[in-house]
């Protein structure tokens, strides 16, 4: 193996794939070139560092300096200055934020890092995905080597897993090694081990960055279970919509095989095990377990009814196990470190660590992942730093449509899946968004009520119809048409959806209506008694004003109009808005440089 | 700018026909993998498509349009040269999704789901592309554009108009 001085890692995940960072890395091989150094430094084009909102990101070691922002123009610079010279390129170490100005962080100092802890994204943004050596060269494998010479049976593998408190990371929270057990004892010539890599959640992509970063621990996982319950196929079914973690996936079952980890006789064990990718095809509901295996079988996603559940009769009709990435990921690590190191983190029904993206209206956009039991108020602030433009903290939204919302009340919550939970909302995947003192909650309500409307299969009654009534319903309150007696509908339907539906969709479509009617019913109550939406969000109830006394009289406002309806005389009389002929499309108030139309 | 390269009927056709034979007689289970493969190749899946493919897989033609119109991602109708998917996550949705897909809209002069006479443009609203760190977030073709404003629309767009 060759040796270099220095290494270069350069993210290559999705957010900064479109930030150019195939660009710097083909720069980068360029003057390297240039300058005799490609025997000397090496790339690696890694997967997510989780700082998604200062890509594109590079790292250099030995020093750990982390360059943010970083464009192909500034790669000449870094190779003279740093790697020649050994002088930083400090302009590029610091990030800018509107709300704290300048922060200088480097790779491992840093309030983003600190309250982390990485488990399930021990790989991510250290070792390239797309190699195989690398990923052994981080004990990847480890685990799966270990359980095969030390001879352990299936059992003792799931008992492993069920001591480390290990729970599904897709939301349910179900204890993996329970599950395992249970495929584990049917007996069945032919069972499955699927893997959930169909990231539903809007705003969420954890599983993305899981694939895009560190492909074989999810592929050593699968091995593990399948050893675990007796199974000899794998299934990764995973979104067309990640064109770049399915080429990953791709490249890394390829190199498994050719190493003999996939295949006949695993590691000279007898035990054989293969793994294919199924594409999903846009369909919310098919992140439900049995909707999902339906699919796989190449039919319509609709879920069916439990019992039976997919550990007795699954896919194809024979005992599955389905977990999610997150979950597979932390399976090598347990396996190599033990039961109880990973028990040590967390809280006392939660054990370990969570991924969450964060994004919204945060300062730090990105991928993190913190052990069970840190409070909401230190993703938030510490981790997250902080709302942008000093805008106050309204709540964070948790568990997608399925979820709901924190309020800044509860911003000390430790997070885990009781305490969620208990707070109103879920764990679900990780998708974590922060809304601020503009984000009005009725619409965050309408918006997800109008996903679950377009994403119910339609097989079940009270989720295809129940939802598109509250839907109605919503629609009415933010066009500004609504009456008390809508709140109550609306929260009678709510729990009819929730306990007639079928399957986790429907049961859990009103979750966000609920906990924002809990939280901030009083938003309901302005839309509907005062005609008010205090954020100015919702077009029905927001009026366009021209305040006469900023007024420049230039007129600029009138020119933007679409509809014509603002008049005035050009430097002798104010502008004034025809309210009857506005259609709210906000266009005068983006033109005006004094800031005199405002919005009510 | 990179649009998509016009193939004739004729060479779409061969294609499909080489990916239809290559799940010839595999039945149901590698329908989703057929369906994906042939709208590649062909744009869409119109029904002598749906024809071909219930007939090599022994299914019956009902049962495979029920499978295409049940995904969103398998379209009954030709899709634009560009495609434009403007993200409706809920990161992009905080973030003013909503303004430039409108912006999109009334720039195109279509609605979502729909492509233009010139079959140069559809306008698609997806959900999540998992570019959260930029929202709001538009793609054309592979191409991702971040942190949009609406006045940044009519600029990107001309790119292709052009091409």
């Amino acid at each position: 193996m060759d040796l270099y001085r220095t290494h270069v890692l350069i993210c290559s995940g999705t957010n900064c794939t479109a930030l150019q960072s195939p660009q710097i890395i083909e720069t980068m091989e360029k003057q390297l070139k240039r300058h005799g150094l490609s025997n000397e430094v090496k790339i690696v084009q890694t997967g997510c560092f989780g700082l998604c909102d200062d890509g594109p990101i590079m790292v250099v070691y030995p020093e750990g300096v982390m360059y943010y922002h970083v464009q192909p123009d500034d790669v000449a610079e870094i190779v003279t200055e740093h790697l020649l010279k050994g002088r930083f390129v400090k302009r590029l170490m610091t990030i800018q934020t509107s709300a704290t100005g300048g922060k200088n962080y480097s790779a491992e100092s840093s309030k983003f890092f600190a309250k982390q802890l990485r488990i399930a994204l021990r790989n991510c943004g250290n070792i390239n995905p797309e190699s195989i050596d690398e990923y052994i060269g981080n004990d990847g494998y480890f685990g799966l080597a270990k359980i095969f010479r030390e001879k352990m049976k299936p059992e003792d593998v799931i008992e492993e897993i069920k001591m480390s408190g290990l729970r599904g990371r897709g939301g349910g929270g179900f204890p993996t090694g329970l599950k395992w057990e249970f495929a584990a004892r049917q007996q069945s010539e032919q069972k499955y081990v699927c893997c959930n890599a169909d990231e539903g959640d809007p705003g969420a992509f954890m599983d993305r960055s899981v694939l895009e970063g560190d492909p074989h621990s999810v592929i050593e996982a699968m091995i593990i279970a399948g050893y675990a319950i007796g199974a000899d196929q794998g299934y990764v079914y995973v979104r067309a919509e990640y064109p770049i973690a399915i080429e990953r996936l791709k490249i890394a079952i390829e190199q498994a095989k050719q190493y003999g980890l996939l295949g006949n006789d695993i590691l000279g064990s007898g035990f054989a095990f293969d793994i294919g990718i199924r594409l999903g095809a846009g369909a919310f509901v098919c992140g439900e377990e049995t909707a999902l295996m339906r699919s796989i079988e190449g039919k319509r996603g609709n879920p069916t009814p439990r019992p039976p559940f997919p550990a007795v009769k699954g896919l194809f009709d024979k005992p599955t196990i389905l977990n999610n990435v997150e979950t597979y990921a932390n399976i090598p690590a347990i396996m190599l470190k033990g039961a109880d190191w990973f028990s040590s983190y967390g809280t006392s029904r939660s054990k370990g660590t969570k991924v969450f993206a964060l994004g919204g209206k945060i300062n730090n956009v990105g991928l993190i992942e913190i052990p069970m039991g840190t409070t909401v108020r230190e993703v938030v602030y510490d981790i997250g730093g902080g709302i942008p433009d000093n805008k106050a903290f309204k709540a964070v939204q948790t568990g997608g449509p399925s979820g709901g919302c924190i309020p800044a009340s509860m911003l000390d919550t430790p997070i885990d899946y009781d305490n969620l939970i208990e707070a109103g909302s879920m764990m679900g995947s990780g998708g974590m968004i922060v809304m601020d003192e503009d984000t009005c909650m009725v619409d965050i309500a309408k918006f997800f009520l109008e996903f679950t409307v377009e994403e119910s299969c339609g097989k079940c009654a009270p989720c295809r119809i129940g939802t598109r009534r509250m839907l109605e319903i919503l629609e009415k309150i933010t066009e500004g048409n609504g009456i008390l007696k809508d709140i109550d509908d609306l929260e009678r339907l709510a729990v009819a959806i929730r306990e007639g539906s079928l399957c986790g969709l429907g049961q859990t479509a009103p979750n966000p209506v609920l906990s924002t009617l809990k939280r901030f019913r009083e938003e309901y109550v302005e839309h509907v008694v005062d005609k008010k939406c205090r954020c100015g969000v919702c077009k029905g109830l927001t009026q366009y004003e021209i305040i006469s006394d900023l007024c420049k009289m230039c007129g600029l406002c009138a020119k933007r109009c679409p509809t014509n309806c603002i008049s005035g005389v050009l430097g002798k009389e104010p502008f004034v808005i025809d309210k009857s002929q506005c259609i709210k499309c906000g266009a005068c108030m983006q033109a005006c440089k004094f800031k005199a139309v405002v919005k009510r | 700018m990179a649009t998509t390269t016009r193939l004739t009927h004729d060479e779409k056709i061969n294609k499909l026909n080489k990916v239809i034979d290559k799940y010839r007689g595999q039945g149901r289970k590698v329908l989703m993998q057929l369906l994906q493969e042939a709208q590649a190749v062909y744009g869409y899946l119109p029904l002598e498509v749906q024809r071909m493919v219930a007939d090599a897989l022994d299914l019956s033609v009902a049962e495979v349009y029920g499978v295409i119109t049940f995904y969103s991602f398998f379209s009954l109708n030709p899709k634009g040269d560009n495609q434009i998917s403007v993200c409706m996550g809920t990161a992009c949705y905080v973030k003013g999704a909503q303004a430039v897909l409108d912006k999109v809209i009334s720039e195109l002069g279509i609605q979502v789901g729909e492509c233009t006479q010139d079959g140069r443009f559809s306008i698609h609203a997806c959900r999540c592309v998992g570019a959260c760190g930029l929202a709001p977030v538009m793609m054309i073709n592979e191409n991702v554009y971040g942190r949009l404003t609406p006045d940044q629309i009519p600029e990107i767009l001309a790119k292709y108009k052009e091409a």
